[in-house]
């Protein structure tokens, strides 16, 4: 009854939070392709609430959504239910003001609550490597 | 009343020390007042000997006004102006003149000598040459920080612009790709709706690029318009009817409450992108099964127009953003609606050129009212 030990139960699930849909679809496209089930949230809220209902095994959540924190929030707010989480945060900061994230030191990272941090334009390629390599 | 006060630092080139103590006696620590420009200057002065001493100086520092002696013993007055002229250096020079010849004025004025004053001269005239060299130095500094932040604000401007552009390119490339790799198999419905985003995606560069040429033209004509005897009425109804499809796909209605008399005159073009405007962003910004009202009425000399919604409104902070270029209400509500961040940017910059107000009043969830004075010229 449990044991069913069909390939299905080892499908890892990936949450991706951006309010661009254009970027969501594509980056899901990517990660589907890469053999990921994706579920898909436009903004910290839904997130959430989707968070509440099914598991997943990692997060790439987009840095500057409509609340400009919001993806610090939500970063937070899923390490808080699951230090184990591996999260990828994607953020346009570097490009338009200048913030590196790139040489986090230990402590940043403790505080900006990701286990990575790309920046925008991503190369797709770069996700899947990042996501494949957490959840390996 | 917040009046600056600079100092003005005035150097005096004079071989006869007579000379030198006077101007230093009559100008050091004077103070003169420019009303209109808000202003106020104290005089610090120095007094040098000759050309020399005053061109090893002038590499070091440079005073806002020069006071030169036409004749000095070495290198004279002509001399030292082509010495600054050669180095690049532009000051607010007065010559001082023993005997003025028109010669000597001709080529000194081509050299870049402001003013002349002609010895012997009285402490009044002095204090009255250096007043309006003074003013000079003020509206040139003016000048230059005015010109600075226009620099700027088009800087931002064209950054931002450029982020704009960018991103709709960023997703269409991405799509382009994918459809190229055929990511998502080889069917090809499952590219539909990606080739469906690239479509929305393209018509709001093409929007954006829209709007920013109406902005450019706004901003580049004045003066060049062509104000005309215009029923606003009518303009306002093929603004209407422009948002017509939009509208009824939401089962928004708009209602038109402009008399047939309500004439203006004014630049149609104009006209037609404010009308425009306001009653796309009624529409955008409501909800479905809504409604849009535009009223005009002749307030005295203006005409004012109402456009009221009963749309998602908008927070008193936002309200007070609105009308930034590029700054889009970001939010739950609007995270689906398209737009430039141009349209109230352009709405705004006609209501100035037609001497007249705009203001909002807006409830979260009930609705927006625009209310628009325009001046009838």
């Amino acid at each position: 009854m449990i044991m069913k030990g069909t390939p299905m139960s080892k499908v890892k699930t990936v949450l991706i939070v951006d309010d661009d849909e254009d970027f969501l679809l594509q980056q899901q496209v990517y990660l589907e392709k890469a053999g990921y089930q994706v579920l898909t949230a436009p903004g910290r809220k839904e997130a959430q609430l989707l968070v509440e209902k099914e598991k997943i095994d990692c997060a790439v959540i987009d840095l500057m959504m409509e609340e400009v924190d919001g993806g610090f929030v939500l970063a937070h707010h899923l390490k808080a239910a699951n230090p184990a989480l591996p999260v990828i945060m994607v953020t346009a900061v570097t490009s338009e003001t200048g913030l590196n994230f790139g040489t986090m030191g230990e402590g940043e990272k403790k505080w900006v609550k990701a286990d990575v941090v790309l920046a925008k334009p991503i190369r797709y390629e770069q996700l899947i490597r990042e996501v494949q390599r957490l959840l390996a | 009343m917040n009046e600056t006060v600079n100092t003005v630092t005035i150097w005096v080139v004079d071989d006869e020390p007579g000379m030198c103590r006077g101007a230093v006696r009559t100008l050091n620590g004077w103070t003169d007042s420019f009303t209109d420009l808000d202003e106020k200057i104290v005089c610090d002065v120095l007094s040098m000997k000759s050309g020399e001493e005053f061109l090893e100086r002038i590499s070091t520092e440079q005073p806002h006004i020069l006071l030169l002696d036409g004749k000095l013993p070495g290198i004279d007055g002509i001399g030292v102006l082509e010495q600054l002229h050669k180095r690049g250096i532009s000051l607010v020079t007065i010559m001082i003149t023993a005997y003025a010849t028109l010669d000597k004025a001709v080529e000194a004025t081509k050299l870049g000598a402001y003013d002349f004053l002609a010895k012997p001269f009285t402490p009044e005239e002095l204090r009255y040459a250096v007043h309006k060299a003074a003013r000079n130095v003020i509206l040139t500094r003016k000048a230059r920080q005015l010109e600075e932040e226009q620099r700027k604000v088009r800087f931002n401007f064209i950054s931002v612009l450029a982020h704009e552009l960018k991103s709709p390119l960023g997703a269409v490339e991405g799509y382009v790709n994918i459809i190229r790799s055929r990511q998502a198999g080889d069917a090809l419905a499952d590219y539909d709706h990606m080739i469906e985003r690239i479509g929305v995606r393209v018509n709001g560069m093409r929007k954006l690029i829209g709007d920013l040429l109406d902005l450019t033209r706004i901003e580049a004509q004045t003066g060049k318009r062509n104000p005309e005897q215009l029923d606003l009425r009518s303009i306002a109804e093929s603004a209407a009817e422009l948002q017509n499809e939009t509208a009824a796909e939401r089962n928004i209605a708009i209602h038109l409450k402009i008399g047939s008399e309500l004439n203006i005159t004014a630049d149609s073009g104009e006209m037609e992108m404010l009308f425009n405007n306001l009653l796309s962003n009624a529409v955008k910004y409501n909800r479905d099964g809504g409604s849009v009202t535009l009223s005009g009425v002749k307030a005295g000399k203006n005409i004012r127009l109402l456009c009221t919604d009963t749309g998602i409104g908008m927070t008193e902070e936002e309200t007070g953003r609105l009308f930034t270029e590029f700054s889009r209400i970001k939010n739950e509500k609007t995270r689906f609606i398209p737009g430039s961040g141009l349209g109230l940017s352009i709405v705004h910059k006609i209501v100035t050129l037609y001497h007249g107000s705009i203001s909002v009043s807006s409830v979260p969830d009930e609705g927006t009212t625009f209310t628009i004075e325009i001046e009838d010229t």
